[in-house]
């Protein structure tokens, strides 16, 4: 091993105790960054997939316009059709296509504005997760037929049941007026308010003939197999549909920017959390190399007697520190990812946590998952802030004059 | 050859309320292979002289010039250069790198000075056994007498064959017999390899060994004479 390499390393163990406690901040600072940064990637990618997954999916092509002001008129022609063509196309099945009318539901007791959702009984229950959630009666099965699917809450508001009828009252696409009467035949239970109060659902072909939509409708939903890939299937989307100037493809987080401002809020205050966690790391290590610095002042000036330059000696110094940082990373991200795990396998909760996150969706227990990145993220980010703590120890090494410093004792 | 010429040099420290003299226009001319001893009580100057020549300390007057250059305009990067490649320092508390082997000590100079690893290794080997310390190579400081940690200094002073060895009582912390055996091994350094030797002392069994002796005091050379060395 190269002579200053030894040097480094060994006096990196002259005062092994507080070379060790120092390595402890940073170990137990990248346990928590592994932990808390595993903890957060884990509860994003939740929040994203369960909301996406309950209903609008990863992409969604529509007509311009229609994502900011949803008027019945902004609709996709031939919606099924394109649906067909785009699950030929992407070699996906889950594709399907759907229309959007709102409309005031009543029953004998009740009236309540809803969202009133067409949709295609064989392919709806592969993009969303609103099918499998029904809690009462059976989700819809015949794209023609003169029946929908409501929430609990909306079957609660208009004390309704399986079988009774509701009434439906919008306008067509053609600003006409549109009623119909629908058999209720199954009640669905999503734990999200908004979609069990405010959502129905019904066949597509039924609700082309209610709302006069002439075969069209006005969206087409996309569920990638999981949130990495929706970029590359966006992308394979917009060549697909590139021939239909009408048509647009919005990815999730255009669709839903509500999700992904609350993720960039979550993220900012966690990241300022951190910044404060790495601060006092780096402000240890500072410590450290200071009296490390200073305790070795006699032997510098001997060094820089012999022939050593300042600058060498500052690369000493920085090299003593990286090592220390190098021990501080590993250790941390090996300890953080081993700590990460047991809460992978155990999930990870809190008294209270699932009131808070039921508004993203997400279960009361959350199960984090240590990734390449977020093991070596946090560690990193310290690992860099050590060095940079070095800096001024290293620098000061250049005001040193030989033998001012060797009389120092 | 002129190897250390020093012009009028000055240097005052201030201590306390007082200002010393250190140097108090200073001269003196020092030719190639020559074998010097700077005797004066403490506090006479003489490690301040040293000092001066090996660019450790810059003068507040006068010149310094090592061989064919003037060093006391250099800069800190140059004078490091200067020191690295021509002068060799043999201290009075030895100052070796207490986590660094005897071998590793003896590298570490020749290591910045950038020569393959091989013949720094050789190269150690042959001068720790010329110090008489074979056998020791992998001992720490902490682990050698006070002699024996000289002998490591020396040989980290020498091992690169300066031109100029500068060095600071010596054997004030060696036992008569060691300090017979280092001025021994510096005699023989200087004529076998016409290296130039500055030594500062008050001990008197060491200007034995000069061929001549410079007497200081508060500043100035009160005397200078050549000598048969012992």
């Amino acid at each position: 091993m190269n002579i200053v390499l030894r040097l480094a390393w060994r006096n990196l163990w002259r005062h092994s105790r507080r070379t060790w406690l120092t390595i402890g901040a940073m170990v137990f600072s990248n346990v928590l960054l592994v932990f808390m940064i595993s903890l957060q990637v884990s509860m994003y990618g939740l929040m994203i997939d369960n909301t996406l997954k309950v209903f609008s999916g990863h992409m969604q092509v529509q007509a311009p316009g229609y994502k900011d002001d949803q008027k019945m008129r902004q609709v996709v022609h031939d919606v099924q059709p394109l649906a067909a063509r785009l699950r030929r196309e992407l070699d996906s099945e889950t594709i399907a296509a759907r229309g959007w009318a709102f409309g005031l539901a009543s029953s004998a007791e009740r009236s309540y504005g809803i969202g009133i959702y067409g949709v295609e009984p064989e392919f709806e229950p592969r993009v969303s997760n609103i099918p499998g959630l029904i809690e009462q009666g059976r989700y819809l099965d015949d794209n023609n037929a003169s029946e929908i699917v409501i929430g609990t809450m909306l079957a609660r508001n208009l004390r309704i049941g399986i079988g009774d009828e509701l009434t439906l009252l919008g306008s067509g696409v053609d600003g006409s007026f549109a009623a119909a009467v629908v058999n209720v035949v199954g009640i669905f239970g999503s734990g999200v308010k908004e979609i069990d109060r405010n959502i129905a659902q019904m066949p597509l072909g039924a609700f082309q003939d209610i709302f006069y939509m002439d075969g069209a409708g006005h969206q087409v939903v996309l569920l990638a197999p999981d949130l990495d890939q929706a970029e590359f299937l966006q992308a394979s989307v917009e060549a697909a549909v590139s021939d239909n100037g009408d048509l647009v493809v919005h990815g999730w987080d255009v669709l839903l920017p509500g999700l992904k401002q609350a993720i960039q809020a979550d993220m900012s205050s966690a990241f300022f959390m951190y910044g404060i966690l790495v601060i006092l790391v780096a402000f240890s290590v500072l410590n450290t190399q200071l009296m490390s610095v200073l305790e070795r002042t006699h032997e510098f000036g001997i060094v820089m007697a012999l022939g050593l330059k300042p600058g060498r000696l500052g690369r000493l110094v920085m090299l003593e520190t990286a090592m220390m940082g190098f021990i501080g990373m590993i250790l941390g991200a090996l300890a953080g990812a081993l700590f990460t795990t047991w809460f992978t396998v155990n999930g990870f909760t809190y008294p209270g946590m699932e009131e808070m996150v039921s508004n993203f969706n997400l279960p009361g227990r959350v199960y984090p998952r240590a990734t390449l990145v977020s093991m070596f993220a946090g560690p990193l980010v310290v690992f860099l802030f050590t060095l940079a703590a070095a800096v001024y120890p290293a620098l000061r090494l250049h005001r040193l004059h030989p033998v001012e410093a060797m009389r120092t004792n | 050859m002129t190897a250390v010429r020093c012009i009028d040099l000055c240097k005052t420290y201030r201590q306390g309320d007082q200002d010393i003299k250190a140097l108090d226009h200073l001269s003196i001319d020092i030719e190639k292979g020559e074998f010097v001893c700077l005797m004066s009580p403490s506090g006479g100057g003489k490690t301040t002289l040293l000092n001066a020549i090996g660019g450790l300390d810059i003068p507040d007057s006068g010149e310094v010039w090592i061989a064919d250059e003037r060093i006391d305009q250099m800069s800190k990067g140059q004078l490091a250069d200067l020191r690295l490649a021509n002068i060799g320092f043999v201290f009075q508390a030895y100052n070796l790198i207490p986590v660094l082997s005897a071998q590793e000590n003896v590298e570490f100079v020749m290591q910045v000075q950038g020569i393959p690893a091989a013949e720094r290794r050789d190269k150690s080997h042959a001068i720790l056994e010329e110090v008489g310390l074979k056998g020791l190579e992998t001992r720490r400081p902490a682990e050698m007498s006070g002699g024996q940690q000289q002998r490591v200094a020396v040989a980290r002073a020498i091992v690169s064959r300066p031109e100029l060895v500068l060095a600071d009582e010596p054997t004030a912390n060696l036992d008569s017999k060691t300090s017979a055996e280092l001025m021994e091994l510096f005699t023989e350094l200087n004529e076998h390899h016409s290296t130039t030797f500055i030594i500062a002392t008050h001990d008197q069994r060491v200007q034995a060994y000069a061929k001549r002796l410079v007497r200081m005091l508060d500043g100035r050379i009160v005397g200078d004479a050549e000598q048969h060395a012992a």
